[in-house]
């Protein structure tokens, strides 16, 4: 089975409309949207869900206020900045663990000396296995300013792998999110194949820079594209030749052409309407197959 | 005052306005970039660099003559929510890329057979741009750990400067690190299905973390609507719309500020500034 990844380094270089039109192009393929905290694939796709599932992760800290006696012990066990201090009318102090800088390590839960702490488990999100018309697809949505969005990936890339087992399809086609942290790393392992999006720029070279090396840290075999390169012909060739030197195959370059944003407005892939680009798109997926 | 430049969506334009701020402030500011995984403020500010510090976190690290994970002991293992530690019946093995830097091994460890070690796992560097201070936090590469770097940039923050933050996209732990605190959030999109819904999700975000905010659309375009519609239904001020001009994106493209490469430009992102202020 064969697994690809979308990714880009740099956000908003056009990773999910190279994604969309190459799910369309392909044949027997089943899909995921590992950009779990903006998810944009769905809005080309119109998934129907067919799956919805709780994602629980990890825990979260909570005073008991009842069995709290504000000794304050809480506040130095957290190397978080999680426990808060406030003050009260009365002159006394109350402890509160603010949620969103728990990151569920227990160290208040297992050493207050009251007990006084409980530790439940945390709802991170939920994710969904929905049909489309360019084949099966695991998505997800993870909760408001949640923790875990690299666990979500994971669980995410799990379930798409399951998929592909029961459809006894021989390609998984992932859409990645940006930067090159915990959800890029949890995106990329395991994968066969990176795709590398791109835009010609500085910041595009800077970060394409970086996301090669990050493969190669995981030893993925890379291609790259650029996107929108008429913008700026000389820094293409330069980005193209900086990505030649680190080891990674050129498969194309794809014009910038407002019809990629009309598609996306029609909830089409660009290879579903005859905007110029799309042949772009065509030919790089052609290169593409003899990766 | 602390405020961030953030987005659901990558790519719509933080660092644009960031750098634009900054430069429209011209003196007594200091912009902070907190796209660890992704820096590139530095690309179009290239300030004379003053230091750069190391971040580390700490890890455990195993007395072996103390510890009895032979005699069957694996609390330490149990202890840990990041599965960083392996007990395998004898010497504990560490993973110091699952680790969170907690403490809670140390701790628990009933023979005192765990000390801490620092760890590194990225890099703030400080620098001067004319009047602008820049302070940048990169993440090493491989290391999963963003908001322990976000943390460090933000230790740079002088209280009584203009602050400004160039936060990373999405929505999840690091873009919280790099607002927390913050007295307001600028939320820059583009009038695009992508854009609006990523929106969506960041208005959720800032709201949930009951932080004040405002929009910017980027790239606007008269025919496009669609946030402008968002905005009014949903009660969000919008602070300002830089036209999809084509020169704007040729500047950026070879890492000039649009202030710096169009000066007609200059006027508008001093207005934005003031209505932050204002709003903020």
């Amino acid at each position: 089975m064969k697994e690809i990844v979308v990714i880009s380094g740099k956000g908003g270089t056009g990773k999910t409309s190279v994604l969309a039109s190459f799910a369309v192009l392909a044949k027997n393929a089943v899909l995921a949207d590992c950009d779990v905290d903006a998810a944009d694939l769905h809005l080309v796709l119109r998934p129907d869900i067919i799956e919805k599932h709780d994602f629980i992760s990890g825990h979260e800290a909570v005073v008991l206020q009842d069995v709290c006696d504000s000794c304050g012990a809480c506040l130095n066990l957290c190397r978080f900045d999680a426990i808060k201090e406030i003050s009260q009318p009365s002159g006394e102090s109350i402890f509160e663990i603010d949620s969103h800088s728990c990151e569920g390590c227990g160290v208040c839960y297992a050493f207050c000396p009251l007990k006084a702490i409980d530790f439940k488990d945390r709802h991170c999100g939920e994710w969904m296995i929905s049909s489309t018309r360019a084949g099966s697809m695991v998505h997800a949505k993870l909760g408001i300013a949640a923790e875990n969005s690299g666990k979500l990936v994971s669980t995410v890339k799990e379930k798409v792998r399951e998929l592909a087992g029961k459809e006894n399809s021989d390609l998984i086609l992932i859409d990645g999110p940006p930067g090159t942290g915990c959800p890029v790393i949890a995106s990329v392992t395991g994968a066969s194949l990176v795709f590398v999006v791109t835009e010609p720029t500085v910041s595009g070279e800077h970060d394409l820079k970086r996301i090669l090396e990050l493969v190669r840290h995981f030893n993925i075999p890379a291609c790259v594209c650029v996107n929108k390169w008429d913008i700026c012909p000389e820094m293409t060739e330069k980005i193209e030749n900086l990505a030649v030197s680190t080891g990674a195959s050129v498969l194309g370059r794809i014009r910038y052409d407002t019809g990629v944003t009309k598609a996306q407005i029609e909830a089409l892939a660009v290879v579903e309407t005859d905007t110029p680009s799309a042949q772009d798109i065509i030919n790089i997926w052609q290169a593409l197959q003899f990766q | 005052m602390k405020i961030a430049i953030a987005s659901g969506k990558g790519g719509t334009g933080k660092t644009t306005v960031a750098v634009n701020l900054a430069l429209a402030a011209e003196r007594n500011v200091q912009l902070l970039d907190c796209d660890v995984e992704e820096p590139n403020v530095h690309l179009f500010l290239k300030g004379e660099e003053k230091q750069a510090r190391r971040v580390s976190i700490l890890i455990p690290q195993i007395i072996e003559s103390r510890c009895i994970a032979e005699e069957g002991c694996d609390l330490c293992s149990q202890f840990c929510e990041f599965n960083a530690i392996v007990c395998p019946g004898k010497l504990p093995i560490i993973m110091p890329e699952m680790c969170h830097g907690c403490g809670g091994c140390k701790r628990i460890c009933p023979k005192k057979a765990i000390r801490e070690v620092p760890y590194e796992i990225g890099t703030v560097t400080t620098a001067q741009y004319k009047d602008i201070f820049l302070a940048e936090g990169r993440l090493d590469i491989g290391m999963p750990l963003a908001p322990s770097v976000i943390k460090g940039v933000k230790e740079e923050i002088k209280s009584d400067v203009l602050a400004l933050l160039d936060a990373p996209p999405g929505t999840s732990c690091p873009v919280v690190a790099a607002l927390q605190d913050c007295d307001f959030v600028v939320l820059v999109t583009e009038p695009t299905p992508f854009g609006q819904n990523d929106l969506r999700l960041a208005v959720d975000m800032v709201r949930e973390l009951g932080l004040r905010f405002g929009v910017v659309i980027n790239r606007a375009n008269p025919d496009q609507t669609c946030i402008n519609e968002y905005c009014a239904a949903e009660k969000i001020q919008i602070l300002a719309a830089i036209p999809d001009d084509r020169r704007i994106a040729q500047s950026y493209a070879i890492g000039i500020p649009i202030i710096e490469a169009l000066p007609e430009y200059k006027e508008m992102f001093e207005t934005l500034l003031g209505r932050i202020k204002e709003a903020a």
